[in-house]
């Protein structure tokens, strides 16, 4: 302590006289004053309502319809089989019925659901290998410790994708159908660009090829135990869609923050009569191909038909929240001014 | 010390046993070493390089803190459990342990340093038949050294023999006990006849037998044999390691405790580590936490539990279960895992922010301009740094007198001749002038044998001198013969005086300017050179001074023949003796005493009675009679003194200043209106302590009474101070009031505080040293502390350096009250230590007080604003800081308690890894270090106009239990306010391109940047002072953390280390959403508004006295400092005091004093070149003048 500079002369101990070691550095001392709270309460106030009402007038817009299908109509004939995990490797297929009133307009998005699914579980989220699904091939042969228990098959082939993030993908299928006037035709979904940017092109990348075809990379390798099939022939429809930059995969491995969720599925494609505006009123039903089992926890599955604003999604919460916050805002800045007006405003507190 | 020493023991296998008695023999190494006594050499510090690491670290694990981190860390290392990587606690941990290290190792290396010069001091030892330059830790106990003048005494010595007549010695024992004037040791007359003959005294042999090492300075106890003789050795004859030698020009000692051993080694005691009341406040925090914490584990474990049997066992399908870990193991390991996750709870970072805010202040302390002193080139420095909140909590503060409040030089300043009063300046109309350093002084360049350095104002005086008024003259000729003082005369005119009371020399060189000059003296006669002219009086008789008599005479011949008594003393004993003819002169000396006691002066009164030759015959016989009688020779005296001593004539009053440090009752005005309690606590005499409590304001003539307690038995004091409490408060129960109660850790320690009562009036006490011991017996002490603490001061007089420190500790043990010493000498060494805070005055009476205090500056007027102005920042600094630390940590922690509502208890963290190990290392560390460094709620200057600021500090009222709960509740409600918004904002979202924002890691982003919004601005909320710092590392962080968070997930991070940085892109895919925006905004508002709206409710309905300073320093300017108009006031006390003790008129008689000095004799300050002695003003001991042209006699 104490350490003082050798300055010459007679008072060479003496501190420098800089404002800094003096603490009287130039400062803003601000003081909570009712000209400054009140003025700051009434405008935040303001602020909220407007923001509220914005808000609320952009979620009127929207429209957004909710389908829980566990057991309706006739998926309730899969949801009894699927009980039963000796039927796992069955087909099953059902059909559910919906009506859309009022048209769905400008995209249309199509989500999957799932409700009391814990993707959020301290060992669940970890049992995975970012390593080996961004293509390392080490980590393809050999993938992390973490993915136990789904991290080699009994044969002692490593999985790939390993873990049980991978293992437990969501696999049901759904086909959107309109019903015309005159018969019943396919909705066309856009089944891919439903990820995030990063997340197709960094995050998940598949093994480099050099030539090979992604079958034989992933040679050796082993699916995930619940997968009907391997990782390299998830979408048999457009090759680019396989592997680990598989769209419905990157989706499911982004895992969700809440037991229930929606995850996206598709995207409505607006280039054909009559959905170039979205979605018409009518008739629709969902062919679904049931292979999810939920019942063993309790979850259910729904399907979501969403339009989104500029600020996202159907959301009631934020409008309604902002609109409660102004609110209290400003019944605060009424008994704060109240409260200024009847003790405070001439200083006679401040000056006992 | 004892460390040394019971090592020794172990090594020769005494083991434990307790030295009974020390035998050693001079000039006998071997024999000496046979009983492994310790040498000269001492040891302070505590490491060597080997020893730091190992045993730093043991003591810094033996921190709470630490220990727990270095256990979570081990947790972190077992996979079944770590819910978080280890790199969270153990960066922090690293840090916090580096950060102490070094301080610790700086700490150390300056004891080393501080030790090796004190052990490397040269000295010359007597070693095989020559003299030798030894180091001081290569001395051995009975080894012979010498000692030259104004050398520090090696090690506890016996004295063998002097340069100076009857083998006398002069010490000076400021350093050991703190008192100024030169002790006179004398060696036995056996050892004595050594001389300086080196061959007698290598050959010298006597074998000392002596009392083992301890701690009594004033007892020494042992026999000294000596060819078969035997010779008893007490205290007068040993030399304590401490002191200095003084007016000797060398003398031989033999050692007899070296090192650990000697009186002042072990006096100092040992070094008690001071922890501040908000270290053991935290401490109790940090457990209240521990039981939080744990109880946040059980409740999510037997969440845990109740899940896993609900929905996890369903779950299994898709996770299975470790092989291995059932159920109930699983809930367990649960518990562990949420320890970890939620640990941030106890922050790594706070102990060492905590430090590292205490050393910011500190060095505030030492950068202080206002509190260097340009005198002596001293600034103030923080000895502890670990202290500093501490000073803005004092309630009681414990002074020394001399060199503390007083600058022991005493000034002569008035004086009252025949009836007229001499020393004020007065204007046309008849108004009083204050005498400053500008007012012009009287020229004594007249007298050739003048002090150039007297200061006196007034010039009637030296006109009615000059003019031969016979009265003026023979006040002044009183004042040159009758005293005791020493004169000394190197060279022709270079005349300084020796003064046993520093009142005698101040006296005595005023007569010198005036023109009667104390010359020489012999036992039987007094030279005076009067007016220029020689005159030799024939000294007669000493009738010395003591404490009853209060009063001194002598009696003497002058070259005509005349007879003269010349008396001084109180006014009190001096009145009752005067002849009837002086009555009316001795209304209007009274009227002068009054004014002068109530300046605080200290006053004698003078007079003279002339004699008749014949009776003084008789008289002397009777006298010669009187003193060698064997039975009632005091007595006998004493009545013969009294028959002499009367009728005498009244001549004039003196009135002496015991000048007091620069701003001493500013700042005691100052203390006392921020209702901090003063003691004085003195080893100085009644009077003379009384009169300080006058001139310093603290004792006031309207205070209702003063009491003294000066009883000799313990009944006697018992009644004394219940007298006192009675009359001040009547109604007041017999038996005091003592709380008991449990605090500390685990509410292990007991305490016990007796109440304070309410008195109305002021009221002193005055307590002497006697009665103190008694006072402080068992059984009286609460009874003293009671009526002390009535009173408005208190002073205590003749105390012991044993007894300051039972003072102080009494005080903190029944008060529980911060309190803090300030003394500047060795005596007050155990005051300082024994307070919570200590303070020395540097520069004043050896560097002892400095080195065992925690803050030490030169002078008292700087404690006002080191309490009132760094004590309250300080103290501002921590509670805001501790506030703003405990809210932030549990803002953060609790949000995981609600996210494991979500994620099935599965300890899995809302945050980002990283987040968590950065939070309180990088990400709000500056921020709250530049609030809590910088932090002023009002400048210094309206901190000092207003001293009731200081007063919550004194009652701890901004951070204790009460606090912490409120900073508890605020932090839950910011956390469910910061879980909760984004939760129900972003549950069912989709980005605006319909993609996923829900994922865990966009939530985590999402979250920590509504948490480090919300607690940035509750931090810019609190903070009070906007120095551009705090601009900047507000900004800074900010702008840091969007930077480091965008780096941390981008993609080359990713490639790198891809199960490191698994959350690529979740800053890039979220910060482009006006969602997230807009719930950010929404959870900030929601969580700094209600703040706002308290706080503006609370300065609007109870301003604090802060809230009314800083409302009054933004309407108003600051009010001129108010002149201060010398204060006139009249007192009806005696203002007598004076230091002299009893014993000194019979030295100056009886020849010891009066041999012929050798010329060549050293000065008595050779260290004239260091800048303390230039420095030093007008002091009666170093006097120098110009060389005068010889007289004709």
């Amino acid at each position: 302590m104490g350490k003082v500079k050798g300055k010459p002369g007679p008072l060479a101990r003496r501190p420098d006289n800089s404002a800094f070691k003096q603490q009287r550095l130039p400062a803003w001392s601000p003081m909570l004053t009712a000209n400054t709270v009140l003025p700051f309460f009434y405008f935040m106030a303001l602020i909220c309502l407007l923001l509220g009402v914005w808000l609320l007038l952009t979620v009127q817009n929207t429209q957004e319809m909710k389908l829980d299908y566990t057991e309706a109509e006739t998926c309730n004939k899969c949801f009894e089989m699927r009980k039963n995990v000796s039927n796992a490797n069955e087909t099953c297929i059902c059909t559910v019925n919906f009506r859309i009133d009022k048209p769905f307009e400008g995209d249309v998005f199509f989500y999957y659901g799932l409700r009391n699914f814990h993707q959020n579980l301290r060992r669940y989220m970890d049992s995975r290998d970012d390593g080996q699904t961004v293509g390392r091939k080490k980590n393809l042969k050999d993938p992390s410790s973490y993915c136990e228990p789904f991290l080699k098959d009994p044969s002692g082939r490593p999985i790939a994708p390993c873990g049980a993030v991978a293992n437990s993908i969501f696999n049901d299928s759904f086909t959107l159908r309109y019903h015309y006037s005159n018969g019943i035709g396919e909705v066309p979904l856009l089944r891919e660009g439903l990820t995030w940017y990063t997340d197709k092109y960094i995050k998940f990348r598949n093994p480099t090829t050099d030539n090979l075809t992604l079958a034989q990379v992933f040679e050796g390798t082993a699916p995930p135990p619940y997968w009907q099939k391997p990782v390299y022939k998830l979408d048999p429809s457009n090759p680019m869609n396989n592997g680990f930059i598989n769209d419905d995969f990157i989706v499911w491995m982004r895992e969700a923050a809440f037991p229930n969720f929606k995850k996206l599925y598709g995207i409505l494609f607006r280039n054909d009569n009559p959905f170039t505006k979205g979605l018409p009123a009518g008739n629709y039903s969902i062919d679904i191909s049931y292979n999810f089992p939920v019942q063993y926890f309790r979850g259910r599955k729904e399907v979501v038909l969403t339009t989104v604003t500029w600020f996202g999604g159907q959301n009631h919460f934020l409008p309604i929240a902002y609109l409660v916050t102004s609110s209290l805002i400003l019944l605060t800045a009424v008994v704060l001014t109240v409260v200024w007006w009847k003790f405070g405003k001439d200083g006679k507190n401040m000056k006992e | 010390m004892g460390t040394v020493l019971s090592y020794f023991c172990h090594l020769c296998g005494h083991g434990n046993k307790e030295e009974k008695e020390r035998c050693l023999r001079a000039n006998d190494r071997t024999f000496n070493l046979s009983f492994r006594y310790a040498n000269n050499a001492i040891k302070t510090s505590k490491y060597n390089i080997f020893t730091f690491l190992p045993l730093n670290l043991f003591e810094q694990f033996k921190r709470l803190a630490n220990a727990y981190f270095l256990f979570l860390l081990i947790l972190q290392l077992i996979p079944q459990i770590s819910s978080l990587s280890w790199i969270t606690t153990g960066f922090a941990l690293i840090v916090v342990l580096s950060i102490t290290a070094v301080k610790d190792a700086i700490d150390d290396i300056n004891r080393h340093k501080c030790d090796r010069q004190v052990n490397n001091r040269k000295v010359d030892v007597l070693m095989d038949g020559q003299l030798k330059n030894e180091k001081w830790m290569n001395v051995q106990v009975g080894d012979i050294v010498k000692l030259g003048n104004n050398e520090f005494v090696t090690a506890d010595l016996l004295l063998l023999s002097s340069s100076e007549p009857f083998n006398l010695v002069y010490v000076d024992t400021a350093e050991l006990d703190g008192e100024t004037n030169l002790k006179v040791k004398q060696a036995l007359t056996v050892t004595g006849e050594l001389g300086d003959n080196i061959e007698a005294l290598a050959a010298f042999n006597g074998e000392v037998r002596c009392e083992p090492p301890n701690n009594r300075l004033d007892k020494f106890k042992g026999t000294l044999t000596v060819n078969g003789e035997r010779y008893a050795l007490d205290n007068d004859k040993v030399l304590l390691r401490g002191c200095t030698l003084r007016n000797t020009e060398w003398c031989f000692g033999l050692v007899i405790f070296g090192g650990p051993d000697t009186k002042l080694m072990q006096n100092s005691g040992k070094s008690m580590f001071k922890r501040t009341s908000i270290d053991h406040l935290m401490n109790i925090l940090v457990l209240c936490i521990f039981g939080f914490l744990a109880s946040m584990c059980s409740i999510l474990t037997i969440g845990n539990a109740i899940w896993e049997t609900n929905e996890g066992s369903v779950f299994t399908m898709f996770l299975p279960r470790e092989p291995g870990i059932d159920a109930p193991l699983a809930s367990f390991l649960i518990f562990w895992s949420y320890v970890i996750v939620l640990n941030t709870v106890i922050p790594s970072s706070l102990y060492v922010s905590v430090e590292l805010i205490r050393l910011g202040n500190s060095f505030f302390i030492n950068w202080d301009r206002k509190m260097y002193y340009l005198k002596k080139d001293t600034p103030a420095q923080a000895r502890t740094t670990t202290l500093n909140e501490e000073l803005g909590q004092i309630k009681y503060i414990f002074s020394d007198k001399t060199g503390t409040l007083t600058q022991n030089i005493m000034t002569f300043n008035k004086c009252s001749i025949n009836g007229k009063a001499y020393g004020d300046l007065y204007d046309f109309s008849g108004q009083r002038v204050e005498i400053t350093e500008r007012t012009e002084r009287v020229d004594f360049s007249w007298n050739n044998l003048a002090d150039p350095k007297f200061n006196f104002h007034d010039h009637s005086l030296v006109e009615m001198v000059r003019g031969g008024n016979p009265e003026t003259q023979e006040f002044f000729r009183l004042l040159s013969l009758c005293h005791t003082v020493m004169p000394e005369e190197k060279k022709e005119g270079e005349l300084s005086y020796q003064a046993q009371s520093p009142d005698e020399g101040a006296l005595v060189n005023a007569a010198r300017n005036f023109g009667f000059v104390f010359r020489s003296r012999t036992p039987e006669t007094i030279t005076v050179v009067e007016m220029g002219k020689q005159v030799i009086y024939e000294l007669l008789a000493i009738l010395d001074f003591n404490n009853m008599r209060k009063r001194m005479s002598v009696i003497v011949r002058s070259p005509e023949g005349k007879l003269t008594l010349y008396c001084k003393g109180a006014d009190t004993v001096i009145f009752e003796r005067l002849h009837p003819s002086c009555n009316k002169l001795m209304e209007v000396t009274t009227d002068h005493l009054n004014e002068y006691a109530g300046d605080g002066l200290r006053t004698l009164v003078l007079a003279y009675k002339d004699l008749n030759e014949n009776y003084m015959i008789d008289w002397k016989q009777r006298h010669h009679e009187a003193s060698v009688a064997m039975e009632g020779r005091e007595e006998k005296l004493d009545e013969l003194y009294e028959e002499i001593e009367k009728d005498m004539m009244l001549l004039g009053a003196t009135a002496v200043e015991d000048k007091l440090q620069d701003g001493v009752p500013q700042t005691i005005e100052q203390l006392t209106k921020a209702d901090i309690k003063i003691w004085v606590l003195t080893g100085d005499k009644q009077e003379t302590a009384e009169n300080i409590g006058y001139s310093c304001n603290m004792l006031r003539e309207e205070m209702k009474d003063v009491f003294v307690v000066s009883a000799n038995t313990a009944e006697g004091v018992k009644e004394e101070l219940q007298n006192a409490r009675r009359k001040m408060c009547p109604e007041a129960a017999e038996e005091p009031s003592v709380i008991k109660s449990r605090v500390g850790l685990f509410w292990l320690k007991k305490t016990e505080t007796v109440q304070d009562e309410k008195v109305d009036g002021d009221y002193g006490l005055i307590i002497n040293g006697h009665s103190l011991a008694f006072a402080l017996e068992k059984n009286l002490r609460l009874e003293l502390l009671r009526t002390a603490c009535m009173c408005q001061t208190v002073i205590c007089c003749r105390v012991t350096p044993l007894q300051k420190a039972q003072v102080v500790q009494l005080v903190k043990k029944y008060k529980q009250a911060v309190t803090l010493a300030i003394g500047d000498g060795a005596n007050d060494v155990s005051m300082i230590k024994a307070a919570h805070i200590g303070v020395g005055i540097s520069g004043q009476e050896g560097m002892q007080a400095v080195l065992s205090s925690d803050f030490s500056f030169a002078q008292f007027r700087y404690l006002q604003r080191l309490l009132l102005v760094h004590g309250r920042w300080s103290y501002i600094r921590m509670y805001k800081f501790l506030g703003y630390f405990f809210y932030k940590n549990f803002t953060f922690t609790l949000v995981q308690f609600w996210y494991a509502f979500f994620c099935g208890f599965s300890a899995k963290t809302v945050y980002d890894e990283w987040f968590i190990t950065f939070y309180n290392m990088v990400y709000t560390a500056l921020p709250v270090l530049g609030m809590c460094l910088f932090d002023q709620d009002v400048n210094d200057r309206w901190s000092l106009q207003h001293p009731e600021l200081y007063a919550p500090g004194q009652k701890n009222q901004y951070f204790n239990k009460k606090a912490f709960v409120r900073y508890l509740i605020h932090g839950c409600y910011c956390s469910l306010i910061i879980f909760f918004i984004p939760w129900a904002s972003m549950n069912d979202a989709v980005r605006n391109d319909g993609k996923d924002i829900v994922s865990h890691p966009s939530f985590a982003f999402l979250l920590q940047t509504c948490l480090l919004a919300v607690v940035h601005t509750q931090l810019c909320v609190d903070t009070y002072y906007w120095t551009a710092v705090n601009h900047f590392f507000v900004l800074l962080s900010t702008i840091g953390y969007f930077a480091i968070s965008v780096t941390m997930y981008s993609n080359g991070m990713f490639y790198v280390f891809p199960s490191s940085f698994p959350l690529i892109g979740a800053a890039r895919n979220t910060l482009n959403q006006p969602i997230v925006w807009l719930t950010i905004f929404l959870t900030f508002l929601l969580c700094i508004l209600p703040v706002v709206a308290f706080r503006f409710i609370f300065i609007q309905l109870r301003p604090t006295i802060n809230d009314k300073v800083r409302y009054k320093m933004r309407t108003e300017e600051l009010p001129a400092p108010a002149p201060r108009l010398p204060l006139r006031r009249r007192s009806t006390r005696s203002g007598y005091a004076f230091s002299h003790s009893q014993g000194y008129g019979d030295l100056v008689t009886s020849r010891k004093f009066l041999i012929k000095r050798s010329t060549k004799r050293a000065p008595l300050f050779t260290q004239t070149d260091s800048s303390i002695f230039q420095n030093q003003p007008q002091h009666y001991r170093t006097i120098a003048e110009e060389p005068e042209e010889p007289q004709s006699p």
